[in-house]
């Protein structure tokens, strides 16, 4: 360590050695797994409260599957949509960048619609909660819609494809991470 | 460094087979087999899907090991949380369900 220190001075290294494109792209991960462990003590916490209850009900009895299946598809959708933006910039496609991201947010807006239209029909059936996971993701989405956005205008301003493809990649571990906490809630919650 | 090549795996096929298990997740719970089946089979399924999302939208695969190590952490940690959680569990089950409790468990006196 210290020789490499002394090989670069006093010059901030460029590269992380685990993540070497960025140091953007370690510092994502590392919010992503402490966001990961708070999902996974609400998910715990939901688990010990129903498994230590004598009368849950079935999910699937109380909540539509039909319309969460669809939610669960339309965010995989949306996972395909920014993998393929970050694909056409990486060929320097910046136009078709652009539309994929535009899908992606899109298909972020719908679910976040979807989700609201289902609160407030359990809400009129006299639920009220708050803090768990699914509300949680609720949340996770809707962030990522504004980080797409913005996303979106860095790509547009800088000129050049290359130069956004690193912010690209980041935003794009958030939102595949969104819906891989979708896909945990959507079984645990929804399924099981 | 942004110049390098980036490697872009079949992000369709990855499209398909994440459609096609979250079809199965839905069939397995009509399916006529026992609670704990369907929670084991559910709880393979959502794992098989997260590893997907996690080793090619998300590039794990082409990352470094060390990076590979944080993405896991989490993992671990809530998977732990859950036998922190058992003893507390049983507490309370055994005040709940108190009859079904006493006739799985060994008499202590």
């Amino acid at each position: 360590m210290s020789q490499v220190a002394s090989m670069h001075g006093a010059v901030e290294p460029a590269e992380s050695p685990l993540t070497p494109e960025s140091w953007g792209k370690l510092g994502m991960w590392i919010f992503l797994a402490g966001d990961a462990v708070g999902f996974g003590t609400l998910l715990a916490g939901y688990g010990a409260m129903r498994a230590t209850s004598a009368d849950w009900p079935s999910p699937y009895a109380v909540l539509g599957i039909n319309l969460t299946a669809l939610m669960t598809f339309l965010l995989i959708c949306s996972s395909v949509t920014m993998v393929k933006g970050l694909e056409w910039l990486g060929k320097g496609d910046k136009s078709k960048a652009i539309r994929f991201l535009f899908f992606t947010a899109l298909g972020g807006a719908i679910f976040v619609s979807l989700q609201a239209y289902e609160w407030t029909h359990l809400i009129h059936r006299g639920l009220h909660i708050n803090g768990n996971p699914w509300g949680a993701s609720l949340f996770g989405v809707t962030g990522g819609v504004i980080y797409l956005l913005a996303i979106m205008r860095v790509v547009a301003r800088r000129p050049s494809p290359a130069a956004s493809y690193n912010p690209v990649e980041i935003a794009g571990l958030y939102w595949h991470f969104v819906d891989l906490v979708w896909i945990m809630v959507f079984t645990f919650m929804y399924l099981l | 460094m942004a110049t390098a090549e980036h490697k872009h795996p079949n992000y369709m096929a990855i499209f398909w087979y994440l459609a096609i298990l979250t079809v199965v997740e839905i069939a397995v719970i009509y399916m006529p087999l026992a609670k704990f089946t369907i929670g084991v089979l559910l709880c393979s399924l959502a794992l098989g899907k997260a590893v997907l999302v996690a080793m090619y939208f998300m590039h794990l695969r082409f990352e470094t090991r060390a990076l590979g190590l944080v993405a896991i952490t989490p993992l671990v940690i809530a998977t732990l949380l859950i036998f922190v959680l058992l003893p507390d569990g049983f507490a309370v089950m055994k005040r709940t369900v108190g009859v079904k409790a006493a006739t799985t468990e060994p008499a202590k006196h």
